[in-house]
């Protein structure tokens, strides 16, 4: 099978997300009590750095199938923004507010782009 | 799944479909299957809104029992079913088994999780007070671990291998890297389930 030589997008993508979800666990078993939020925000922003890396380090690939990463890409953006929404919700129903929920909403908009860029890479790379 | 696609049936660059593999039309996300997901969807919004012990046990215990079987039926039963099936036989089944896939794993891992945590809330065994509270931190790793093995690698196997077999010249070889993928990924997960239903027993037994 010929490949293109791509950046290592799913190791990456499995990493990145790795960290969201950690971060997500963190703050669950801690809620609905307070959160001590120093682990929280160093794990979100590494994920969303690693994020950030590999989103760059593919726009750097030459003669990748962007369109058809974007249009796989955005219907898999919007199943699961309305899935990280649903989990927004519950977490707003119990009360959820301060620094706390912005930290639980960023790591929710890294994972609900995490997850979309994984998709979308493992179709357009075969394309 | 598609393993013996490859090995019987040519390479990559080859003209035209593999001998012997039709392609039944089918859509990668089924469009009538849609409705559905909302009404469930409006049904957990209207749940947690209302905040009631038997409903919200109902949708975690409903939709976390579905998820479980799945997993386990998917992995343990029915992939080594299909692993004996014929090519043809096999290839109409991923394309007809897969894009309900789709939609059948969010909702249920959706509903399971968001019903879940508004119970756990409910009934106070999220709080770090509650003498099992380890056991609860211990379903959310469990549960953690399964999320990255199923978004990270089998969510987009599957998408990717239906995206293939939607091609007029499907590539065996992108096939059989994506089913193993893919089913490696749903065997890590069904064991992943027997953890979960240790945890979920223990709970629930005290």
């Amino acid at each position: 099978m010929n490949e293109r030589r791509l950046p290592p997008v799913t190791a990456l993508g499995m990493l990145s997300l790795s960290l969201i979800v950690a971060a997500v666990i963190y703050m669950s078993a801690h809620l609905p009590e307070h959160v001590p939020l120093g682990p929280a925000v160093a794990l979100l922003a590494v994920s969303a750095l690693v994020l950030a890396g590999t989103v760059l380090a593919l726009a750097k690939t030459e003669g990748f199938a962007w369109q058809r990463f974007i249009e796989v890409g955005r219907w898999a953006l919007l199943a699961y923004a309305f899935i990280a929404g649903m989990i927004e919700y519950v977490f707003l129903r119990n009360n959820t507010s301060g620094a706390t929920l912005v930290v639980l909403t960023c790591c929710l908009l890294v994972f609900a782009l995490t997850v979309p860029v994984l998709i979308a890479f493992t179709v357009a790379r075969y394309d | 799944m598609a393993q013996a696609v490859v090995s019987t049936h040519g390479h990559a660059g080859e003209a035209g479909p593999p001998a012997g593999m039709e392609r039944p039309d089918f859509q990668i996300v089924p469009r009538a299957g849609l409705p559905i997901v909302a009404v469930v969807m409006v049904i957990l919004v209207a749940v947690i809104a209302i905040n009631e012990t038997w409903s919200l046990t109902f949708m975690h215990v409903a939709a976390g029992a579905a998820w479980t079987i799945i997993d386990l039926f998917l992995g343990f039963v029915l992939g080594p079913i299909m692993g004996s099936l014929s090519i043809p036989a096999r290839v109409e089944f991923t394309t007809k088994l897969m894009p309900k896939m789709v939609l059948i794993m969010p909702t249920v891992v959706t509903v399971t999780l968001a019903a879940g945590w508004q119970l756990s809330t409910h009934l106070g065994t999220n709080l770090t007070s509650f003498d099992l509270h380890g056991w609860v931190v211990a379903s959310f790793i469990v549960v953690g671990v399964m999320a990255v093995i199923a978004l990270g690698l089998l969510e987009p196997a599957n998408i990717a291998v239906l995206t293939e077999l939607k091609k007029p010249q499907p590539n065996p070889e992108v096939i059989e890297r994506l089913m193993k993928r893919f089913i490696y990924a749903a065997g890590a997960t069904g064991l992943m389930q027997v953890a979960t239903l240790i945890i979920m027993t223990k709970l629930a037994a005290g």
